[in-house]
């Protein structure tokens, strides 16, 4: 039995979510709950032991219903691809934790608990994802969840936003989609291990690159493709806010890393990488910048993620030139990744506490939160260290890995931009936390909609998120480890 | 583990606990705060002693040390006997300022924040003291930055938050530049421990002698903020919005000498010999010679009361970087020593100011006239603690004077003599007339019969604490050359860190 | 110039003038449609390559993908539909900018 889970491993961990999304769905909001609890916790530890299984024995192959390539699908899994489960799955419990004291069992959010978890178990595909054909379906049912949930509450804004960034996200995925077909019409698969050997760097190989690179740059909402991302992630739900801004965008940027870093990284442009680059630095002024120019905040809160996307980017250019640069890029980057999602996952669930127990989200209306519910303002706080990159926290492991890469390829204006990146975040979170820890407003007719403090459940989950991103801080080196097993060859520094 | 390892965990975990029960406790429960605000301060101060005790046993080479791995340099602890003298000045510190801050925050709001941020302070300052590599000091030090910041808006005025904002704009790029600098010198010299005499390869001095001055501007950038080193000393002044017990033990003590602190290893202990092969460390004494200069003067101009301290320190603070900035054992053991010495004394300066502002309303110097007659206990401490800062004996503020000049003269830095000379009497020229003030003054009518009969000069809570810690700098200076003061503490250290 | 790249380039530029609708035209109507004509080129561009090398049977691969392609490609554009027509009913307008124009007239009912 226990020889036959861990060979299963891969396929329960995806199986979880999608037999529990279709139960709560045919059993409504008063079943959907306890299911996706269950689910939720069932999947702790498959998701514990595929980490622990993968660091001990290296990349696991699994053929789906035994029929293997070209037509079966193959399900991959390597350190990062572990990693990003492990995140997945650990947000998405707490996220669940939430969501069930945040909809409560209203029968008009009944339709939450089917979506997340499909959207849970989407992911979750994706990451073990070996063929990049494959990847176009799972980044559809992602993409197809997520639209959902945003406009899960059917107000104008919500759905307004829900449509916007559906178009942005069918596109997107066409373009990829017409990537895979020039791939496999040059090279003649899609498998990833295959065509790691095949690809070359010819007109076709660059072209299928950049189509690619594009559609899957608007899905992760790379400035200057975010237009979809604010509007989309501060109308959703709060759960779902968080969900989007800490797992979906990151699953798009999943397959751009395999691509780039990996796959496809024969056929790179020259000079394409320094241009995702300076994107992703633009994004981290600019993402800045507006968040700073926000009343609300959730708007501030989804501009910051523009901003935290723009780190990820920055892993382009300081890989390219392999060595102990492209180590150190690498796991900062998905390190940045794993981060950031728990952080950000925190910061959303904890403006969902105001905005469910205030009625508004207005930066100004909130003076004295710490006063009034001090774990919503600690959580908020303690997520805005990861947003900063200041010790102890994961967002700083990030960081000092990406100056050590910056540093190491003689790039070290990438530090400067890391650096100067980190007190623009200061100035946005601090913007929230002076009026956090101020008085409360003179006006204050808002305390009369007061209705006491929030289900503890709520604040307890976004409370531990935001805990989570300390403790990589400190404790962050098995994952640090982890996301180095079976890296690509640029970045192990074999020679392939 | 043993019982050495058990200390160096404790005497920085203790805090840290102390403020996740504090913070669980929740705002309403004052009684049990305080107990386990108490028990907590007591523990650490038990831990903090039994590290230096183990850290003595260990000197030189076999220290304490516990750790994790983490990047490539490991987040690691080691109770040395440089790092053992902050600890035990914030461990016995922190404890008589919790007394004091339960009797001065009684009436404030927010109790639960306030103290579980403070113990985070204190927790971070024992974990600089005692940390055994540059990433683990660059954690705590930037925890310690963001905690503090709750602590110095506490009242929640347009005043504290803009207070807090300069905090935040001096001490968050700083941070930047020590983060850079970390990194840019592991990948120059690899993991950097810090160690006696310096651990960089002389080698290095070199093959990258570029390269480590500009970290080495970046270090000193990065811990220059919270040394109060000319031009970074802004924050300090804006800084004293927060409540006094902030001011005494977080102004005085813990933030500002961790930024000294972080000097001295720098210096001592990573650059070592490559300092002054470099030339750095002559700018470095050459800036605190000029920032002695400056904040006294600037000292002299403050009518606030806690001003004219703040700047006070400035001027203090660099004493114990230029001490360790110049090329003798004796130098180098003066600035030590200076780094409790002030802290006892000044920190007996700023109670004083929480027990007037809190007892008569008083907060400029022109308000003192006469204040002894009505706290007479409160007022000698201060002037005890005063005449210890200019340098007067039996005071401890002399005998670190003392070893500074005589080591100036050792390491051939005639100049400074000068600098010590000048701002003797600047010290003198801006606490003098409050003595005078206090005393000499006619005071108000309702002061001229002392406190109202049958009554306490003010909360006991608050005289107790500084008339102990008055105390204490009197005995430091008194007991110099016994063998366990912080004196001779520095004198021992100061062999080793100059062994060339 | 072989039959593939006729194909391919047909495809691409199918995929053009639907990227093309979708930027032009403010109505969601016309939005979805121009992505099903993107996505026609798509799967055009698949079809084409299935008969890549010449005189050999066609490759079943990229047919297999076609159709998974028209199954996620029919899902999700039902889905937008049902998207469009609540946002009709919530805000009278089919458009996601309600000053675009006057999307009602040429709504067609």
């Amino acid at each position: 039995m226990a020889e036959w889970i861990v060979r299963q491993l891969p396929a329960l961990v995806i199986l979880m979510p999608f037999t529990a999304a279709p139960l709560a769905y045919l059993l409504g909001a008063k079943f959907g709950r306890p299911i996706a609890l269950v689910s939720a916790l069932l999947s702790q530890p498959l998701a514990l032991l595929l980490a622990i299984r993968v660091s001990r024995v290296g990349t696991l192959r699994y053929e789906v219903g035994g029929w293997g390539g070209p037509l079966g699908i193959d399900l991959v899994v390597d350190g990062v691809a572990a990693v990003m489960v492990l995140v997945t799955t650990v947000v998405g419990l707490f996220v669940t934790v939430y969501a069930l004291g945040y909809f409560g069992d209203r029968e008009r959010y009944r339709f939450f608990w089917p979506l997340w978890l499909f959207l849970w178990g989407s992911l979750l595909a994706l990451f073990l994802s070996g063929d990049i054909f494959n990847l176009y379906v799972c980044l559809e049912l992602v993409s197809m969840s997520a639209v959902a949930l945003v406009g899960l509450t059917l107000s104008r804004e919500a759905l307004v936003a829900a449509m916007r960034y559906m178009l942005a996200a069918i596109l997107g995925s066409l373009f990829y989609l017409l990537g895979v077909a020039l791939i496999y019409g040059a090279f003649g698969s899609v498998d990833m291990q295959t065509l790691r050997e095949v690809i070359r760097g010819d007109t076709t190989g660059q072209a299928a690159l950049a189509l690619m690179t594009v559609g899957l740059v608007l899905k992760t909402a790379l400035f200057p493709l975010h237009f979809w991302l604010p509007p989309a992630h501060s109308n959703a739900p709060s759960p779902v806010s968080a969900v989007l801004s800490a797992l979906v965008v990151k699953g798009s940027f999943y397959i751009l890393v395999r691509l780039w870093v990996d796959v496809a990284q024969t056929a790179a442009f020259p000079g394409a990488s320094t241009v995702l680059g300076v994107l992703g630095a633009t994004a981290i002024f600019w993402g800045s910048i507006q968040a700073l120019r926000q009343e609300r905040l959730k708007m501030l809160v989804a501009y910051s993620t523009v901003a935290q996307i723009g780190y990820l980017f920055l892993m382009f250019p300081l890989v390219t030139g392999g060595g102990p640069a492209a180590a150190d890029a690498w796991t900062g980057g998905v390190f940045h990744a794993v981060s950031h999602a728990l952080a950000k996952s925190a910061m959303f669930l904890a403006a969902g506490t105001v905005l469910a127990r205030f009625g508004h989200d207005r930066i100004e209306g909130l003076g004295g939160l710490s006063r009034r519910a001090p774990a919503t303002a600690m959580t908020f706080g303690l997520a805005g260290v990861t947003m900063m990159g200041l010790p102890p926290s994961g967002g700083f492991v990030a960081k000092w890995q990406m100056i050590r890469a910056s540093i190491e390829s003689g790039q070290w204006w990438w530090a400067v931009v890391v650096v100067a990146g980190g007190l623009l975040a200061a100035a946005y979170v601090f913007k929230v936390l002076g009026p956090f820890f101020g008085r409360e407003p003179e006006a204050m007719d808002e305390a009369d909609l007061d209705p006491g403090p929030s289900p503890w459940t709520m604040e307890g989950a976004a409370l531990a998120l935001a805990l989570g991103s300390l403790v990589l801080g400190v404790l962050g080196q098995p994952l640090l480890d982890l996301i180095m097993v079976s890296a690509p060859a640029l970045v192990a520094g074999v020679t392939p | 583990m043993t019982w050495e390892t058990t200390a160096l965990v404790g005497a920085v975990g203790a805090p840290f606990l102390t403020a996740v029960l504090i913070f669980a406790l929740g705002e309403h429960r004052d009684a049990a705060r305080s107990r386990i605000n108490l028990a907590g301060a007591a523990l650490t101060v038990v831990a903090v002693v039994a590290a230096a005790v183990a850290a003595r046993a260990g000197a030189p080479d076999a220290y304490p040390s516990a750790g994790i791995a983490l990047l490539d340099i490991g987040f690691s602890l080691r109770a040395d006997m440089l790092g053992a003298l902050f600890a035990v000045v914030a461990g016995v510190l922190w404890l008589i300022t919790t007394v004091y801050a339960i009797g001065y925050m009684s009436r404030a709001s927010d109790r639960a924040r306030f103290f579980g941020f403070f113990s985070v302070c204190v927790g971070s300052a024992i974990g600089i003291a005692l940390s055994a590599n540059l990433l683990t000091f660059f954690v705590f030090y930037e925890v310690l930055t963001l905690a503090t910041y709750p602590l110095v808006i506490h009242s929640g005025t347009p005043a504290a938050l803009k207070g807090g904002r300069t905090y935040l704009t001096y001490a968050l790029p700083a941070g930047g530049a020590l983060a850079a600098g970390v990194v840019w010198l592991n990948l120059i010299a690899g993991p950097v421990e810090f160690a006696a005499g310096g651990s960089l390869d002389p080698a290095l001095a070199s093959t990258h002698p570029g390269a480590l001055i500009a970290i080495f501007a970046l270090l000193i950038l990065g811990v220059g903020v919270k040394a109060a080193l000319f031009p970074l000393h802004g924050w300090l002044p804006a800084a004293m919005v927060a409540p006094a017990p902030v001011s005494s033990l977080l102004h005085a003590v813990a933030v500002v000498k961790a930024g000294v602190f972080g000097i001295a290893r720098i210096v001592l202990e990573v650059y070592g010999p490559l300092g002054h092969e470099l030339g750095v460390t002559q700018v470095l004494a050459a800036l605190a010679g000029f920032t002695i200069i400056f904040g006294s003067v600037r000292a002299l101009a403050q009518d606030d009361f806690k001003k004219r301290l703040a700047f006070s320190t400035v001027a203090q603070l660099s004493y114990i970087t230029l001490g360790v900035a110049l090329a003798s054992p004796i130098a180098i053991a003066g600035g030590i020593a200076h780094l409790a010495h002030h802290a006892a004394m000044k920190i007996t300066m700023f109670f004083t100011a929480g027990a007037v502002s809190e007892e008569v309303k008083a907060y400029r110097v022109s308000e003192f006239d006469g204040l002894g007659r009505r706290m007479p206990l409160t007022m000698t401490a201060f002037s005890l603690a005063a005449i210890g800062i200019v340098g007067v004996p039996p005071v401890a503020g002399f005998t670190s004077k003392w070893l500074l000049g005589v080591g100036s003269i050792d390491a051939g830095s005639g100049w400074v003599i000068a600098v010590l000379g000048i701002s003797s009497v600047l010290n003198a020229a801006y606490f003098f007339p409050i003595i005078h003030r206090a005393w000499f003054r006619t005071p108000k009518p309702e002061w001229a019969h002392g406190p109202a009969a049958g009554k306490p000069e003010g909360d006991m809570r608050m005289i107790v604490p500084l008339v102990m810690t008055a105390a204490i700098g009197l005995a430091m200076g008194l007991l110099a050359g016994v063998a366990l003061s912080p004196a001779s503490w520095a004198q021992t250290v100061a062999a080793w860190e100059f062994p060339w | 110039m072989s039959q593939t790249d006729l194909y391919t380039l047909a495809g691409s530029t199918l995929f053009v003038i639907g990227l093309y609708g979708l930027m032009t035209r403010p109505h969601l109507l016309h939005k979805v449609l121009a992505l099903n004509i993107s996505s026609a080129g798509v799967f055009f561009v698949l079809v084409g390559i299935a008969r890549r090398i010449p005189g050999t049977t066609p490759d079943p691969l990229p047919h297999a993908m076609v159709l998974t392609g028209i199954v996620v490609t029919v899902s999700s554009t039902a889905f937008a539909l049902a998207l469009a027509k609540r946002i009709f009913t919530e805000t009278g307008t089919a458009a996601l900018d309600a000053s675009d124009v006057d999307v009602e007239e040429d709504a067609g009912g």
